[in-house]
């Protein structure tokens, strides 16, 4: 009896044993895989870095060294150079920054008489609202563009500004966040004789900054990403915005380009999207999880 | 909620997002509707004071029958087929290791999300320079770092995107940029699906002893379904707007040099902006109908097939 029941002991740890040990390989697979992945997505990144540090010569080598002999700092100062990054910069921070506030302020009033004010017909207009997030961008892209070229907004900092202030996806986001605080808040606010643009300032603001963080990087994001619209109406190059300048300024492809120069040019409009993502990437990925809308 | 006193009040907070809205969102539905059927209309005749165009069929036919819209359409349906199916199964296996991982898992969980905060032009030229042939004219210079980790494997070095570059290298080089792209998204949201499956239908199958592929089938997927379909579906809708990647890499032309045109639809629709309004409309109309008609599909698959 004793025998017998040690030796069952003995399979289930021998069985116990066998598991951990498929544990483990599969553990070691699990993070092989996942590593290598993780090389190839990191990997364009490090090349850029890298390659905006070398000489030409020595980017051109047959056998490519993983870090520069030489940092070539210059390669920056010609980047700036190159392709006008300055201006460009200011652009876009003149065309972020100010979007973004105007934006702000027409999402927080909107959202706030779709949470909490009562009016005809509001649900059929928010329905109407929901409505047009399905149309392809393009198709409003067309007529916009007749519209800025007939106001005269062509090569105006206006232009890049105000057919975009509206967004419905961040009306509806923050609606849904100021829907979420108590309505007695807001009746015990009405007793005190409190306004409606008091308590907004007072109590939702500060009650769903997450929110209002999490658009105000979208927007500047959006603002460092956009391409298309700015070559659109923009006839001057120095009226267009940072990628704008990246693309334009370096189109040889004949494989003579200066590769490095580039590479510079590219980091820099980089790294500030990498360090906003350091800092605030939980913020990104609320954003990002509910829309799956880039930038 | 409490009844205002002064309805017009909340007109008010709404008057800047509506006035906004009407010129830049609602007029142009109509004024796209209206300029696809306007046979000759062009900006310049409308910014003169022309009012009287023709009202027909022409501008659909017109893009239709061009060569140019056929070879966009090849393009786009061409790189949403090969990369959705990629980037949603890549993710997939990357999600569920990820979630089988305990030690490491949120650094490798950032490291896969940091493609999605990037530039896509900026990035774009940098895998034009890891696949171009830096020096294809003499035997010492670089063939490339894609070729040469290739070579590393045994694989002759191939023209990607250079002069003389083959339509499917091109393509090749094309696919592994978006799928590279859309991987975060789509990691993020399944990663974010399996967390949220109860631990007990695991435990259940645990004390069965299912083997782990009949888990993963019979379990992990239904219960991701919803989010499979979601990314599935929004990835499809990315596919058929693919424009900025082809930037990225091939410049405006949107071509190697000397090579096929890589242009898709909303490039074409683009092209044709500044003189061709119209025809711009025409296409933009048919890209819609097909988004469209495309996601009511993907809805009805995923209605049949997905468990809620």
């Amino acid at each position: 009896m004793t025998n017998q029941a040690t030796l069952t002991e003995k399979n289930i740890q021998k069985v116990s044993s066998h598991q951990k040990v498929v544990k483990i390989i599969v553990q070691a697979l699990l993070y092989a895989f996942l590593g290598i992945m993780a090389l190839i997505i990191v990997f364009p990144f490090y090349w850029m870095i890298i390659s905006s540090l070398k000489s030409t010569p020595e980017y051109r080598l047959a056998v490519p060294t993983l870090f520069p002999k030489e940092i070539m700092w210059g390669n920056y100062a010609e980047a700036f150079t190159a392709a006008n990054l300055g201006r460009l910069f200011l652009n876009t921070v003149i065309v972020g920054v100010v979007s973004t506030v105007l934006s702000l302020v027409i999402t927080v009033l909107s959202a706030f008489a779709f949470a909490r004010l009562e009016f005809k017909g509001k649900n059929t207009l928010f329905a109407a609202l929901l409505a047009t997030m399905m149309i392809p961008g393009e198709l409003f892209t067309i007529t916009n563009y007749v519209t800025v070229t007939k106001f005269g907004w062509i090569d105006r900092y206006v232009v890049l500004i105000v057919p975009f202030l509206v967004s419905v996806f961040y009306i509806y986001l923050l609606r849904q966040n100021f829907m979420q605080i108590p309505n007695e808040l807001y009746l015990a606010a009405k007793v005190d004789g409190t306004t409606d643009l008091k308590y907004l300032w007072k109590v939702m603001i500060p009650l769903s900054l997450p929110t209002l963080i999490s658009i105000t990087i979208l927007k500047m994001m959006g603002a460092w990403n956009s391409y298309v619209w700015p070559r659109l109406v923009t006839t001057k190059d120095n009226m267009r915005l940072i990628t704008n300048g990246l693309r334009d300024a370096f189109t040889d492809m004949s494989g003579q380009a200066n590769i490095p120069v580039q590479m510079a040019a590219v980091t820099v409009v980089s790294i500030p999207l990498f360090l906003v993502f350091i800092f605030l990437r939980k913020y990104i990925m609320k954003g990002v999880s509910r829309s799956g809308i880039k930038g | 909620m409490v009844e205002s006193k002064h309805k017009w009040k909340a007109w008010l907070y709404l008057a800047p997002a509506i006035a906004l809205l009407l010129v830049f969102t609602v007029w142009p539905i109509f004024n796209t509707l209206r300029m696809a059927f306007w046979e000759d209309y062009s900006i310049m005749k409308d910014l003169g004071g022309r009012l009287d165009f023709k009202f027909g069929i022409k501008n659909f036919v017109k893009v239709i029958n061009y060569q140019g819209f056929k070879d966009c359409l090849v393009n786009t349906l061409l790189l949403t087929v090969l990369t959705v199916p990629i980037s949603t199964l890549l993710a997939l296996l990357i999600a569920v290791c990820l979630n089988a991982i305990k030690p490491l898992q949120r650094l490798l969980q950032t490291i896969f999300f940091l493609p999605y905060v990037t530039n896509s032009i900026a990035i774009g030229m940098v895998f034009e320079a890891m696949f171009n042939i830096v020096g294809y004219k003499t035997p010492e210079e670089s063939i490339g770092i894609i070729n040469t980790v290739l070579g590393v494997f045994g694989v002759d070095p191939i023209n990607w995107i250079n002069a003389g570059s083959s339509y499917w290298a091109n393509i090749a080089v094309l696919v592994i940029y978006i799928v590279w792209n859309a991987l975060p998204f789509k990691i993020l949201i399944l990663l974010g699906g399996l967390q949220s499956i109860n631990k007990q239908y695991y435990d259940a199958a645990k004390i069965d002893s299912t083997p782990r592929v009949r888990v993963f089938t019979k379990i992990t997927v239904p219960l991701l379904s919803p989010m499979l379909a979601y990314v599935v579906i929004t990835g499809f809708i990315g596919g058929f707007k693919e424009y900025s990647s082809i930037v990225g890499i091939f410049g405006d032309d949107m071509q190697a040099v000397g090579g096929e045109s890589l242009n898709t639809m909303v490039g074409y629709i683009y092209d044709a902006l500044g003189n061709q309004e119209g025809r711009a409309s025409a296409a933009a109309l048919i890209l819609f109908a097909i988004i469209f008609v495309v996601t009511m599909i993907n809805l009805y698959v995923s209605k049949k097939k997905t468990h809620y």
